[in-house]
């Protein structure tokens, strides 16, 4: 099967800046594919080059099988790209650029309808005939999602869509996106909210200063961080720490002690077990599950403070 | 295989955006011509005569009808497209499948309908002020699209290049301004000494006012094929030059 994007051996300078060095990845078609990655790692800019709207200084993208420098107009049917920027028309209103933008990939009335059922999907139809200028940012972004979805690609590609937008909104959204996902488009998502990445994607590759330090399946990449901390709020300050405890210690103080316990092969029924053999009372307890942030944050080399 | 409906649709939106605000796409540049044709036809209309006959007036308002076709053509392109640049929705255009001969042709295109809308004004409100002879109006619709086409290609140029109002205001007031208001619009070149007639004869815009004015009056300062065929030239230059930007992704695909 022919993978939906291959991404081979992409190099692209700014001047002397090298936004991206050797990239090569694929992603398979039907697939929820994340691509995450710290400001001005370069997600944007592969995004660009894919969409034709950068150019790339060496390597190939393909989609579908095709060539987006060769086969540039079947790539461009094939894809719909929603830009991280917003960007808008102050010309006309939301269904004026839907319209126009169907026409420019070749449709004409025969596509009203679904552009209708986007405007709705998308709660828009109210504002549908208003200026895009009288469109509140969120709204803007919205009509955003429409337009890259007028022509029905196969392959949608999503930049940060869901910065600056309301909690019910990215609600609505994943809904949408989950669905289009559901009726086999492919999804390439970028964002920064890591838990949005982990909940929906199910591969994800990770760019960093321009190079792809890591591309695994979700699970996989838990699994590179698979502890999670106990922080437990002690009645009275610690005697003695057992002994099958003492190595899952991450610090104690008075009042406090945060054990680092390994997902599977720790069990918490056993280290309460133990602390309450030991006499150790303690009246609050949480868990931190730090899961893909942890991961992310160990493997870009960011300082988690 | 040619994507027609996207570049219709294009070309459709960009008639429709300068349509959206006539007073000032339109009414406007008419307005301006008026008030030149009240000032120059009052003032001069009796003491000077071009061509035998023929008086200031009905010299003149060929002149000015060109240079509201060459002017609003290249304004029409020149802040459309850089205006998309500046607020990014130039963006949608360069996702769809449109080919830089497509867009090419609707700018130009649309550039030329506003140019034509805008002649067509100027010619109305100058009958008020002279009924002019038509000698064959298809010299007059030839040279009216080349003179768009010419201007509404530099229009894309100057926006693809420019990286601020500036820049456009600069290439709108250094280059096209002087050039269209020397070029023969308000006088006949044969008045002016030697050598500043054979430097008017470099100047593209002198073709297309005279060939433009011999469609009208059936008088020129030089034979209306010589100037068809270097307006012709001049077109097909730009028009490379200009889809040689666009292939090369100049800017707008970096
Ligand atoms: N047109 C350009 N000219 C010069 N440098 C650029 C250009 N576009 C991007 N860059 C640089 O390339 C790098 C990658 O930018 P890019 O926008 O791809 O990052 P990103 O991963 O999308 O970041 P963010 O998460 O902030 O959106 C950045 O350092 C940016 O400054
Ligand atoms: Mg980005």
């Amino acid at each position: 099967m022919i993978p939906a994007v291959s991404v081979s051996n992409i190099h692209k300078k700014f001047g002397d800046f090298q936004a991206l060095c050797s990239i090569d990845f694929n992603i398979e078609d039907g697939l929820f594919f994340g691509l995450l990655g710290p400001n001005g790692a370069g997600k944007s800019t592969l995004i660009n080059i894919m969409a034709g709207l950068a150019r790339a200084d060496m390597g190939t993208i393909h989609v579908m099988g095709n060539d987006v420098r060769a086969d540039w107009r079947k790539t461009r049917r094939t894809l719909g790209i929603v830009p991280q920027e917003l960007a808008y028309d102050p010309f006309f209103t939301a269904r004026e650029m839907l319209r126009l933008q169907s026409g420019y990939f070749g449709k004409g009335k025969e596509n009203h309808a679904w552009i209708d059922e986007l405007l709705d999907r998308l709660g828009l139809t109210d504002k549908a005939d208003e200026n895009m200028l009288q469109l509140s940012g969120g709204m803007k972004k919205r009509v955003l999602i429409a337009q890259a979805l007028v022509h029905k690609p196969r392959v949608l590609v999503l930049d940060e869509p869901t910065a600056g937008v309301d909690v019910e909104l990215r609600k609505t959204l994943w809904k949408f996106i989950r669905q289009l996902h559901g009726k086999g488009h492919t999804i390439l998502l970028t964002t920064h909210y890591l838990e949005e990445a982990e909940a929906l994607c199910d591969r994800i590759a990770i760019l960093d200063h321009g190079k792809l330090i890591a591309n695994d399946t979700t699970e996989a990449l838990l699994e590179l961080c698979p502890y999670r901390f106990l922080n437990l709020s002690l009645s009275s300050p610690l005697a003695n720490i057992p002994e099958l405890i003492q190595k899952k210690v991450v610090s104690f103080d008075n009042s406090e002690i945060v054990l680092r316990l390994h997902r599977t092969k720790d069990s918490i029924g056993s280290v309460l077990d133990a602390l309450n053999s030991a006499d150790i009372s303690f009246h609050d307890l949480h868990i931190n599950e730090p899961g893909l942030e942890q991961v992310f944050l160990s493997l870009t080399g960011a300082k988690d403070d | 295989m040619i994507n027609w409906r996207g570049m219709n649709k294009l070309f459709v939106k960009e008639v429709l955006r300068f349509l959206k605000v006539t007073v000032q796409t339109i009414i406007t540049p008419v307005v301006t011509v008026l008030l030149y044709l009240l000032v120059f036809s009052s003032v001069l209309s009796d003491h000077v005569e071009i061509y035998k006959g023929i008086g200031y007036t009905a010299f003149l308002v060929p002149g000015l009808i060109m240079m509201s076709v060459i002017q609003n053509a290249f304004a029409n392109n020149s802040s459309s497209l850089f205006q998309s640049k500046l607020n990014g929705n130039i963006l949608f255009m360069l996702l769809a499948p449109l080919s830089d001969l497509e867009i090419y042709i609707a700018y130009t295109g649309a550039g030329i309908v506003r140019g034509f809308l805008v002649g067509i004004g100027a010619w109305i409100v100058s009958c008020w002020f002279v009924i002019l002879p038509v000698h064959n109006p298809w010299i007059l619709v030839c040279f009216t699209l080349i003179g768009g086409g010419i201007l509404g290609s530099l229009g894309m140029i100057s926006a693809i290049c420019s990286d601020k109002w500036d820049h456009i205001a600069a290439f709108q007031h250094f280059v096209i301004i002087p050039l269209s208001f020397l070029s023969g619009a308000f006088y006949s070149i044969k008045i002016l000494p030697d050598f500043w007639q054979k430097v008017s004869l470099l100047n593209p815009f002198f073709y297309l006012i005279d060939g433009f004015r011999y469609g009208f009056l059936g008088r020129s300062d030089i034979s209306v094929v010589t100037s068809f065929a270097i307006v012709l030239g001049c077109f097909i230059l730009v028009s490379f030059l200009c889809l040689l930007i666009l292939h090369r992704g100049y800017k707008l695909r970096s």
